[in-house]
């Protein structure tokens, strides 16, 4: 077992590696100087010059890699260009409001797909069964920008139950977890529908029927259980995308999270803060699928790694 | 008691079936196939076409029209369409320069430039299911390629293509393609191309296990150990196992890919502004929808519409091609 979360682990540092490289290629490949975008429009070429020294930015690809590198060896992100503050500072404050949309937007996800799906599977085929597919489809086929924009518009505007946008309490949480526990929703309804089905066939769960366990027993107890096994896998890539930074929604709501901290890095070409966010990003999702994996063999002992 | 005798003669059936499939094939005029002992059985029974499968589910069906609809409405969106997308009416704005709400003579409205939503929203569609069939196309184009090289070739390929496939996984993906998009200063094409680099990790993978699976059947060794040249096993041997798995994704696909390029059209990284888009609407809206919300619920509907028919079909798709589901959902 810690075998094999080590060599997980060593995995997932090479693949963060290989993000970081192809992050700063691509990065500096594109025809974007961050010198003149720091320096400004109306800046001398000399200005831009003197800037483009000052960073760095007129070494070699490489070597301008390897420096970045031996600085992540020691914990240095660098400084953002734009705010002439450490990346570490920027992304730490970014994080706290990222880690409570990831926290609202999994407990929205399950709250509606969970009993909606296992519902949905024990009643198949009736018009329960339809309209919770159907609604499953609606959900995970709408863009979260439109339905974070009616949610706006009815809950905060026509009845402003909850403020416009914004960050700091509860009620601000509500709208954007919700908006993205709606789009997750419906994958949740999908998948625990199906593992309910496979479950509810095997035997059992006939065993169980036949031993005289009432219906509700055997659903919650029986079947449900191992039905939640594929749930657990996607609340940890759910955990990896969310942490690392909800774009759209962050951005219809107005919440200070590392996905804006990107979309406002991305703008200015703020090399250091995008490659802050990019590693973010890939560590948290890596964390994710590991954690996922982990859980896993906890809950279903005919799982081991060797 | 009945199930079982059905399921019983439905095997003779299917056996007598492929023996008088396979000497009809041999010899199509042969009477042979007539005169064998087997052909005088009980009726035959075949599973139905994959189009009788899909047009049995309702759901699959009204996919189809959506998409049928968006399709001819993108075709001839300057013949269909009310008004020029890019005509700006003196009457489409309010004496206080508001978008006027829907009316007889706009019927969706007019946006905050007093051009007209309607019109706006057709051609529109073209933007949306151009870039979503070419991104998607891009991204199977490379996912397969990826996934059936390391899937055949295995060894140090295999590691290569998929550690890399794993690296791009954990890339963020939507913030990846900001990114790109940002600094390229896309047109239509480098949209798609942007929304395909990023999309064809999930295909890759599919197609890895796949391919992993066929090519360690006899017939593709068979093939091999005739000097079968590998190019051709590819084409003829394996590329026909995987369709079934790139129609079904490569239909999921346009609808991930219209909801992502109304995703960067919003932010306002997608095609470029005097273009119509269905997300570019909505972001030169945002700032206004709580006074016009029509402005973000026609596009937004439109989207929405949009990429659920992709979703249905292509989920009444997998349905109908996996023998292992039939009659179960």
């Amino acid at each position: 077992m810690s075998a094999y979360v080590f060599r997980r682990a060593a995995q997932s540092v090479f693949i963060l590696l290989g993000v970081t490289l192809v992050t700063f290629m691509l990065l500096f490949a594109l025809p974007a100087d961050p010198a003149r975008m720091i320096a400004g429009r109306s800046a001398t070429a000399e200005t831009v010059d003197r800037i483009r020294v000052e960073l760095g930015l007129n070494q070699p690809l490489l070597v301008q890699y390897g420096r970045y590198l031996t600085r992540l060896a020691r914990g240095d992100l660098g400084r953002s260009y734009a705010q002439k503050v450490e990346v570490e500072a920027l992304l730490a404050s970014r994080l706290e409001a990222t880690f409570w949309l990831m926290l609202g937007g999994i407990f929205f996800e399950l709250l509606i797909g969970l009993p909606a799906g296992a519902l949905a599977a024990v009643r198949r085929r009736g018009a329960f069964d339809r309209s919770v597919m159907l609604g499953a489809f609606v959900g995970t086929s709408a863009p979260q920008f439109v339905v974070g924009l009616l949610l706006l518009y009815l809950l905060a505007y026509k009845w402003p139950l909850f403020p416009l946008g914004g960050y700091g309490s509860i009620a601000h949480l509500i709208l954007p977890a919700v908006t993205l526990g709606i789009a997750g929703g419906g994958w949740y309804a999908r998948m625990m529908r199906s593992a309910m089905l496979d479950v509810i066939h095997q035997d059992y769960v006939r065993t169980a029927r036949a031993k005289g366990a009432s219906e509700v027993r055997v659903v919650t107890r029986h079947a449900l259980r191992n039905a939640l096994l594929p749930v657990v896998s996607m609340v940890g890539l759910d955990f990896g995308t969310f942490m690392g930074g909800v774009v759209v929604v962050e951005s219809v709501f107005g919440w200070p999270g590392i996905g804006q901290l990107a979309w406002q890095a991305i703008q200015i070409v703020d090399i250091p803060v995008i490659m802050g966010v990019v590693l973010v990003s890939a560590t948290a999702i890596l964390l994710g699928n590991l954690l996922a994996d982990l859980v896993y063999p906890l809950l279903d002992p005919k799982i081991r790694y060797g | 008691m009945g199930g079982a005798v059905g399921n019983v003669s439905n095997c003779v059936v299917i056996l007598v079936d492929t023996e008088r499939a396979v000497t009809a094939r041999q010899h199509p005029s042969a009477p042979g196939a007539r005169a064998a002992p087997a052909s005088r059985t009980w009726p035959v029974r075949r599973p139905p076409a994959l189009w009788a499968r899909l047009i049995r589910s309702p759901a699959a069906l009204l996919g189809m029209l959506v998409i049928g609809l968006v399709v001819a409405l993108a075709l001839s969106a300057p013949w269909v369409a009310p008004y020029n997308p890019a005509e700006q009416f003196f009457d489409g704005l309010t004496l206080e320069g508001r978008p006027l709400p829907p009316s007889g003579r706009f019927w969706f409205g007019t946006d905050l430039l007093g051009r007209d939503l309607l019109s706006r929203l057709i051609h529109g569609a073209r933007v949306s299911l151009l870039i979503g069939v070419a991104a998607n196309a891009a991204a199977l184009a490379i996912g397969t390629l990826v996934g059936t090289a390391a899937g055949y070739f295995r060894g140090w390929t295999a590691a290569v293509f998929m550690r890399f496939t794993d690296m791009m996984m954990a890339f963020p993906a939507l913030i990846l393609a900001i990114a790109l998009a940002a600094i390229l200063r896309p047109s239509l094409w480098i949209v798609a191309l942007v929304i395909g680099m990023v999309n064809w990790v999930w295909i890759a993978r599919v197609v890895y296990s796949q391919v992993l699976a066929i090519s360690g059947r006899e017939f593709i060794d068979a093939a091999r150990a005739l000097g079968v040249p590998t190019p051709r096993i590819f084409w003829r041997h394996l590329f026909p196992h995987l369709l079934p798995t790139l129609l079904v994704w490569g239909t999921l696909g346009i609808s991930t890919t219209v909801m992502f390029e109304a995703a960067l059209s919003f932010l306002g990284v997608g095609v470029r502004p005097p273009t119509p888009s269905w997300g570019g609407t909505i972001n030169e809206s945002q700032s206004y929808f709580l006074e016009a919300p029509w402005l973000v619920a026609f596009p937004g509907a439109a989207i929405l519409l949009t990429s659920l028919a992709f979703n249905l079909v292509g989920d009444a798709l997998r349905d109908a091609l996996d023998p292992t589901l039939r009659g179960r959902r």
